[in-house]
């Protein structure tokens, strides 16, 4: 394989690596805060997608500046999921709230089948399919937007977590859920902001996914298990662990494909996946459980 | 001496005339479900959800479009009950035998070749007819089975079809490809088109050699690495053996690579369909699928495509339509002749269909000993402007093909 070849797998990695880390965010933010492992995750980014579609379809809005919208709605979705549902079965053993969050992805499937058809569906813009040549070196345009928008997303969520009373009282939750409560923080309200802005992070990744490609209800759960995979790898509740992860299984992927058989490159994966578990069981950026 | 029971307790005499009575009862159904005066209940079994679900949807269309057509040509009633084999084959034997014993007395489906097996196994077992719509798997039809029956191409078929159109294809341009890279899915249907097609190749003296074939999973998020692999090794031509959602990203990827072979020649779904071409719009056109295709000059094909039009307005009638509907046109003829649905009486007339104004390309229906539509025909069409237009073979050609294709940056 000649190095042209491979230095352009390696920055289409570098790029399809935070596309997997932006829709594996919004996964780790919440498991990270509340520690419910979101099942409906690919799900909800599908909902995403769709809203995108819509706005595009009616508004011939792009999707990259359907992105706040998208995220808002999510927002709402997924306050409203967690303050109506997800808190009320809090006290149940894990694999309750697992089977819970599987009965609405499956709802959710069915709503969009019923709304959407089964049918994958797209937007057409006119830089879709553009791309910058550097020489050689040929670089996605919209795959680079989306690298960039990952990075910023992880960014803000980083400065509002670090900086904002909001985000420093979610923290206080995730160290410290009995000592949030006694010193009178509204912890519920606090879960449900939590869900809402890991809602509002995959409803962004959905605007932005969809214009790489076309949306279909079946799409979710290889993204889930996908962003599964990203978030065990970075470390969970990392915001930065969730874009290394993203890139170390962009990059090992293409490199596998290149050098390798494309079919396996799934396999390489989970073989990544299987060494952090066994070197690092929480992750890269993770923090160990004492 | 004698025991009373209490109200509640059943008697252990109660029982087992209740069970006797129940057994019977139970039995008298299903004695003449299968007669004479009966109306043949068809049982349509498709991926209908899971990745082929679109396409499973899409057959359902051709299915759909039946009792009119039909109706209009003299066929008697029948009714439908559908199944979902979720794209597996496992569910596809369960959902198989739960067909059965809803009461079917025919099955049809079930567009891929792994769940056709699994259902094809059951329908044995049980004795049921089944007409097998879409399945090029070559077993299919090599394991003795009494009661499948294929109208579709196998895998060699469509591989020999495929290398004669190619070769009308590079002598009416003069422009032949002289190293080819292949894309194929890895699933049953991609492997065995893929060595059918890398071994018949010299077979049939084409002017080009493989340099390379690439394996991919047809439920890939992301195929840019497949298509760089298959861009390095310069081939003049890329054969694609897809399904919908994976011919999409490849196309795509081709223009965001900027990788413009001589041409994309396709042998499997996914690059006629009319998602791929919404989706691509001007990248979607100059493809050439080499398919089974309908004979649009045929009576029964104008009508099935007008009553398609009607229920469809926004589709293009195309192989998943076609020939799911001449799968359920087979078990009606069948039936009709058969004047039963009886499994032995309607398996006898299968045996000695002979439909002559059937819809797909080729003389007609008719299957050889082992329950294999021998006569069916290729065809070759091109995306133009959304639309598909049959180019080969000439005698049904709508259009002249372009070929080599129009670079990405010269298509308006």
């Amino acid at each position: 394989m000649d190095t042209v070849t491979i230095i352009n797998a390696l920055v289409s990695g570098l790029l399809t690596g935070l596309v997997y880390g932006l829709s594996a965010l919004g996964l780790s933010v919440i498991f990270g805060v509340i520690r419910i492992v979101n099942f409906a995750h690919g799900e909800l980014m599908v909902l995403g997608m769709f809203l995108a579609l819509l706005l595009f379809r009616w508004l011939g809005l792009d999707p990259l500046w359907s992105v706040p919208i998208g995220a808002a709605l999510l927002f709402l979705v997924g306050y409203a999921l967690q303050h109506f549902v997800v808190r009320r079965v809090a006290y149940l053993p894990d694999h309750m709230q697992f089977l819970l969050l599987a009965g609405i992805a499956i709802m959710l499937v069915s709503a969009c089948l019923v709304a959407f058809g089964p049918d994958a569906q797209g937007v057409q813009l006119d830089y879709a399919l553009d791309s910058f040549a550097l020489g050689s070196l040929i670089i996605d345009k919209v795959r680079l937007y989306a690298a960039l928008a990952a990075i910023a997303v992880a960014s803000a969520l980083l400065l509002f977590f670090k900086y904002s009373p909001t985000g420093r009282a979610i923290r206080a939750c995730a160290d410290n859920h009995l000592g949030a409560k006694v010193v009178g923080l509204n912890v519920d309200r606090l879960y449900a902001l939590t869900f809402g802005i890991g809602a509002a992070c995959i409803g962004a990744a959905g605007c932005i996914i969809l214009l790489l490609v076309q949306v279909h209800p079946y799409l979710a759960p290889p993204y889930t298990l996908l962003a599964f995979i990203v978030v065990i790898i970075g470390g969970m509740g990392s915001l930065f662990g969730a874009l290394l992860g993203g890139i170390l299984i962009g990059v090992a992927e293409e490199l596998a494909s290149i050098v390798g058989e494309p079919s396996l490159k799934t396999a390489f994966s989970f073989a990544l996946l299987i060494v952090v578990l066994l070197l690092r069981p929480q992750g890269l950026l993770g923090r160990a459980v004492r | 001496m004698t025991r009373k029971s209490p109200n509640n307790r059943i008697e252990r005499r109660k029982f087992l005339a209740g069970a006797a009575a129940g057994t019977v009862a139970a039995a008298v159904p299903l004695r003449f479900a299968h007669g004479q005066g009966q109306k043949l209940k068809v049982g349509v079994l498709l991926p209908r959800s899971g990745p082929q679900a679109q396409i499973g949807i899409d057959c359902q269309r051709g299915a759909d479009c039946a009792p009119e057509v039909l109706k209009a040509k003299g066929y008697p009633e029948f009714e439908f009950v559908l199944g979902d084999t979720e794209t597996k084959p496992e569910i596809a034997r369960a959902q198989a035998e739960k067909m059965i014993g809803q009461g079917i007395h025919i099955l049809v489906g079930c567009f891929d070749s792994g769940q056709t097996m699994a259902a094809a196994q059951v329908c044995e077992q049980k004795g049921i007819p089944f007409s097998v719509s879409i399945a090029a798997v070559p077993a299919l039809t090599e394991q003795g089975y009494k009661t499948v029956f294929r109208n579709f191409p196998t895998g060699p078929m469509i591989a020999a079809d495929s290398f004669n159109l190619q070769k009308a294809l590079f002598q009416s341009t003069g422009k032949a490809p002289q190293t080819v890279v292949m894309l194929h899915v890895n699933d049953t249907f991609g492997m065995s088109q893929k060595d059918a097609n890398v071994a018949g190749a010299p077979k049939f003296g084409m002017p080009y050699k493989f340099v390379d074939t690439i394996a991919y999973d047809p439920t890939a998020r992301d195929l840019s690495a497949e298509v760089r692999k298959a861009k390095a090794t310069n081939a003049d031509m890329l054969w694609v053996i897809s399904r919908l959602n994976d011919a999409i990203l490849i196309c795509q990827e081709m223009v965001k690579q900027r990788w413009e072979p001589m041409g994309i020649l396709s042998s499997g779904p996914g690059w006629y369909d009319v998602p791929f071409m919404k989706a691509l719009g001007k990248y979607g056109d100059d493809v050439v699928s080499t398919v089974p295709w309908h004979d649009p000059k045929k009576a029964t094909s104008k009508a099935l495509e007008a009553v398609f039009k009607k229920k469809f307005p926004d589709r293009e009638l195309n192989t998943n339509h076609t020939y799911t509907f001449e799968g359920v046109m087979v078990a009606v003829d069948a039936f009709k002749r058969a004047g039963s649905t009886e499994p032995g009486k309607l398996i006898e007339a299968l045996k000695k269909t002979d439909i002559k104004d059937n819809v797909v390309t080729g003389p007609g229906v008719k299957f050889n000993a082992k329950g294999q539509n021998a006569d069916i025909k290729m065809s070759a069409i091109q995306n133009r402007g959304g639309k598909n237009l049959v180019i080969f073979p000439a005698e049904a050609a709508q259009a002249k093909p372009n070929w080599p294709m129009r670079p990405w940056g010269k298509r308006g």
